[in-house]
């Protein structure tokens, strides 16, 4: 039995890797033709983006995988019950401006100020996100079309706010900057000059097991799962599913609201020109390649962390485009999702097989009863 | 009984209609049809009972293209045919009318008719005029330009029928038709049936119902454990004959034994009225009452409220009027408290209200029993609780599964069903609203399900059973109520009344009643 269950397992553990592999794979083929057709060389794309990081590339790859983590990890809980939060880039652009502002004002002492400045991030990412909710629920606007929309107004909003009431910085604006006492020094692996991982990495890992907990242990997230696999039954099961639209909307916007607040609070220390964009979006292709799972979303952070920060030096050293890494992050997303349904398929088939030989074995029984019961 | 079965094989002379020889289908581990041996005469109708299970889907499958048989032949008029996709099997004559309709219904008859077909009529007069000529040569009653949204069960089927006589079908493959129709539109049907057939086409005819199996076949094939065991001559063979065949053993009848019905009321509806948001009355004036240890059965065709009623109950929807379950008034509760409070559902779709297809069967245990034990503790989901009582059920109620682990989508419907069943039972419900609660379910797991119910209306549990199956509603219940457009219309005793009468009460006609010499 225990052997069976450990086969079970991995074959578990298999399928769940297969299908990224899979596409992974694609991905790259699909790369390679790109490259090819653009005149350039195959090799030295590989050669530049498989060779081994710095010191320094560690470092960065480390920080970029917290940040798409988190960005992915919000995306993910809308997903699971089919809400397609496409307003993380908002949320956390207007989460880590109003942060940044308040944590300048230096109001709390210290790392006071720090845990002031999360929570005020949560809130504010969570009402915006709610504001897509609620919209939802009461007027049956598609919370695709709406975050879009919150997108662009949270965007502008902040560009707004920060010109007008900024601090002159060089070219641009920027928020306040905090005190030094207000900031994390991280944790340096190698030199000091390769740089610092960022304390607040551990906001990825509290949040990771937090979700995880909070999804499959709960009865929250039972009842948000139930919702994501089958509405209508979650309805007659009791579940209130206008309300659980508006929680998970607030939840995944809070989860939203963290994502830059690792770079804030370490090297940034203000909201200005350091501020980097995109990453809700790059979230929501971790989150389909991870399949919503935070172990999964975990390695779908660090591989694309992985691949952007290997490939910045190739326009430098083979002449490529960085850009074309995009293009294999892209298919992979999309090769992903063919690769998943394959892979549930044959799992399906499996679980038909395993179920025909328990009937199988079943009837044979009968069988053989109807056949003593004729003999006697 | 076999050997009565054995002789009806000489008719294989001609060589038209449909010859399945020697057919065998295998997915990897399993065989899910060996040596199929069926022929089907042109302009006959031909049924294929058999048992949940027993390989009639697979069959339909080949048969229609969507799977390849590994062995044997299949021969249409003689030629051996290969159908690699539906698309080659519609062009060889072969129609299907599925169990589960698709139809749009923001569409009309004719655009529904035609989407997919453009190239055979077009979509203007020509098309309008084809359906119209086919509409009346079957007496189908179909108008082109009616919203498919307005039509009844029966006139939808109907149109999914012309739908494959629009595209030339010859050979009509029925599945299940008739288990969503009552009495008198399974008559119609069957008279549209015995049009197509007198016009030449042939039509198989898959059903559990061995009554009307025996009322419009022309031949009988009789299939078990993926193979036919027998063919049998409708019009000797008796319904425990066949079903004899089907399962080997002997046909369940739901009698109810001595009543167990007590004075003391358990749910209460008064004056229950829904109106939907376009301002129609789903539900008007409803008043019942139910007892401990009654069953009160609702009988009515589809569509006339039943699904409605039983979301009201159930908090689905919000109605005016009250609703008492003992002495507590509902009306405001919401769903969750309602089931909190001992109310089980057995929904009418199984598919759509009553399982996670793609969850396992364990977290299956825990819907609708997210907060109460065993498989919830102070608001956090107990694993191990919900297991363990997923298997308590998948004993105690036969659920044939290699594992809790499975997906609920791997079962067949009557073990999804029987999982329901146990999961509603659990945890001492007081009230059990039964909707079909053996649809689609095969003869061994129907039986089952009805034993589970008279043992629990023995132990005092109050049931409503919402059911389109006749004898199973005269068989469970102590009371039956007739609803039509959403009103109760008449109360029967079951002892006396008939199918008939029910029928007659179902569809408003006041005509019958008096020469049934109903009670």
């Amino acid at each position: 039995m225990n052997n069976m269950a450990a086969a079970a397992w991995s074959r578990k553990i298999g399928q769940a890797l297969l299908a990224p592999l899979i596409a992974l794979l694609v991905a790259m083929v699909v790369t390679s033709l790109v490259i090819m057709l653009a005149g350039a060389s195959v090799g030295d794309f590989l050669s530049v983006l498989l060779r081994a990081p710095s010191n320094r590339n560690w470092v960065n790859i480390a920080n970029q995988s917290v940040l798409l983590f988190l960005s992915a990890l919000a995306a993910s809980i809308g997903f699971r019950m089919n809400l397609f939060n496409i307003g993380v880039e908002g949320q956390y652009t207007l989460a880590s401006y109003v942060a940044a502002l308040v944590a300048g004002l230096a109001i709390f002492p210290g790392k006071l100020n720090i845990l002031v400045a999360i929570v005020i991030a949560m809130v504010v990412g969570g009402i915006w996100a709610g504001i897509a909710g609620v919209l939802k629920v009461t007027r049956g606007v598609s919370e695709v079309i709406s975050t879009i929309m919150l997108n662009a107004i949270a965007i502008t909003m902040v560009g707004y706010l920060l010109n007008t009431y900024g601090q002159q910085y060089g070219q641009g604006r920027r928020t306040k900057p905090l005190s030094a006492d207000s900031m994390f020094v991280g944790w340096v692996p190698f030199d000091a000059r390769d740089g610092a991982i960022w304390t607040l990495g551990l906001l990825a890992v509290l949040a990771g097991v937090g979700i995880s907990f909070l999804i499959n242990r709960t009865r929250f997230g039972f009842d948000l799962r139930a919702t994501g696999m089958n509405e209508a039954a979650a309805v007659a099961s009791g579940v209130k599913v206008k309300q659980m639209v508006v929680i998970s909307m607030v939840l995944s916007g809070a989860i939203a609201g963290l994502i830059w607040l690792p770079a804030l609070f370490n090297g940034a220390a203000y909201y200005g020109p350091p501020f980097q964009r995109g990453l809700g979006f790059a979230g929501i292709a971790v989150a389909l390649l991870g399949r919503n799972r935070p172990i999964g979303i975990a390695f779908g952070a660090v591989l694309f962390a992985w691949l952007n920060e290997q490939a910045n030096p190739l326009g430098l050293l083979v002449g490529i485009s960085p850009s074309v890494v995009q293009i294999t992050q892209g298919v992979v997303v999309l090769a992903v999702v063919v690769a998943y349904e394959v892979v549930r398929r044959w799992a399906t088939a499996r679980e038909q097989k395993a179920l025909r030989a328990t009937l199988d074995k079943a009837a044979a029984a009968s069988t053989d009863n109807d056949a003593k019961a004729v003999a006697s | 009984m076999t050997q009565q079965v054995e002789d009806r094989h000489e008719v294989t002379d001609t060589p038209l209609g449909i010859e399945i020889r020697g057919v065998t289908k295998r997915f990897p581990g399993v065989v899910a049809n060996h040596d199929v041996d069926i022929t089907i005469r042109p302009a006959t109708v031909h049924a294929l009972i058999g048992e949940n299970g027993a390989g009639k889907s697979t069959l339909m499958k080949i048969l229609y293209g969507v799977q390849k048989a590994d062995e044997g032949t299949i021969a249409i008029n003689g030629q051996q045919v290969v159908f690699g996709s539906p698309i080659d099997a519609i062009k060889a004559g072969i129609g299907m009318v599925f169990q589960h309709f698709m139809l749009a219904d923001n569409l009309t008859v004719l655009e529904n008719v035609v989407l997919g077909a453009e190239k055979l009529f077009g979509i203007g007069d020509k098309a309008r005029a084809e359906i119209v000529r086919l509409s009346d040569d079957y007496g189908f009653d179909l108008d082109p330009d009616a919203l498919v949204e307005d039509l009844g069960v029966g006139a939808r089927q109907r149109v999914e029928i012309l739908k494959v006589l629009f595209r030339g079908a010859k050979f009509i493959i029925l599945d299940e038709p008739t288990a969503v129709l009552v009495p008198q539109e399974v008559d119609a049907l069957f008279e549209n049936l015995r049009e197509l057939r007198a016009s030449g086409h042939t039509l198989l005819f898959i059903s559990h119902k061995l009554d009307e199996v025996r009322a419009i076949a022309d031949d009988i094939t009789v299939m078990r454990r993926g193979t036919t065991v027998g063919e049998a001559d409708p019009k000797t063979v008796t319904k425990k004959q066949l079903a004899e065949l089907m399962v080997g053993s002997e046909l369940p009848s739901p009698q109810t034994e001595e009543s167990t019905v007590t004075d003391q009321v358990l749910l209460s509806l008064s004056d229950v009225t829904l109106v939907d948001a376009r301002g129609r009355q789903l539900l008007s004036d409803i008043d019942l009452d139910i007892r401990k240890g009654e069953v009160l059965g609702i009988a009515g065709v589809e569509g006339n409220g039943q699904a409605e009623l039983v979301e009201t109950i159930m908090g689905m929807r919000k109605a005016t009027g009250t609703i008492r379950l003992a002495d507590q008034d509902l009306v405001s509760w919401d769903t969750r408290e309602r089931r909190e409070a001992g109310i089980g559902f057995i929904p009418e779709d199984r598919h759509h209200h009553g399982l996670l297809l793609d969850a396992p069967l364990w977290e299956n245990r825990i819907l609708g029993h997210q907060t109460l034990p065993p498989s919830s503790k102070n608001g956090l989901i107990d694993r191990a609780g919900a297991k363990a009582d997923t298997d308590r059920i998948v004993a105690e109620y036969d659920v044939r599964t290699p594992s809790i682990n499975t997906h609920a989508r791997a079962l067949s419907g009557g073990n999804q069903q029987k999982l329901i069943v146990g999961r509603e039972m659990s945890g001492d419900p007081v009230l059990l609203i039964a909707a079909h609660p053996t649809r689609g379910v095969d003869v061994g797991a129907q039986a089952a399900i009805w034993d589970h119910i008279k043992r629990a209306r023995r132990e005092g549990l109050a049931v409503l059973l919402i059911s389109a199956d006749l004898d199973e509603l005269i068989g469970l219940s102590d009371r039956i109520e007739v609803i039509l457009r959403g009103r109760l219309v008449g109360e029967f005793d079951p002892q006396t009344a008939t199918p008939q009468d029910l029928g007659a009460a179902m569809t408003g006609g006041k005509d019958s009643a008096g020469e049934g010499g109903a009670a």
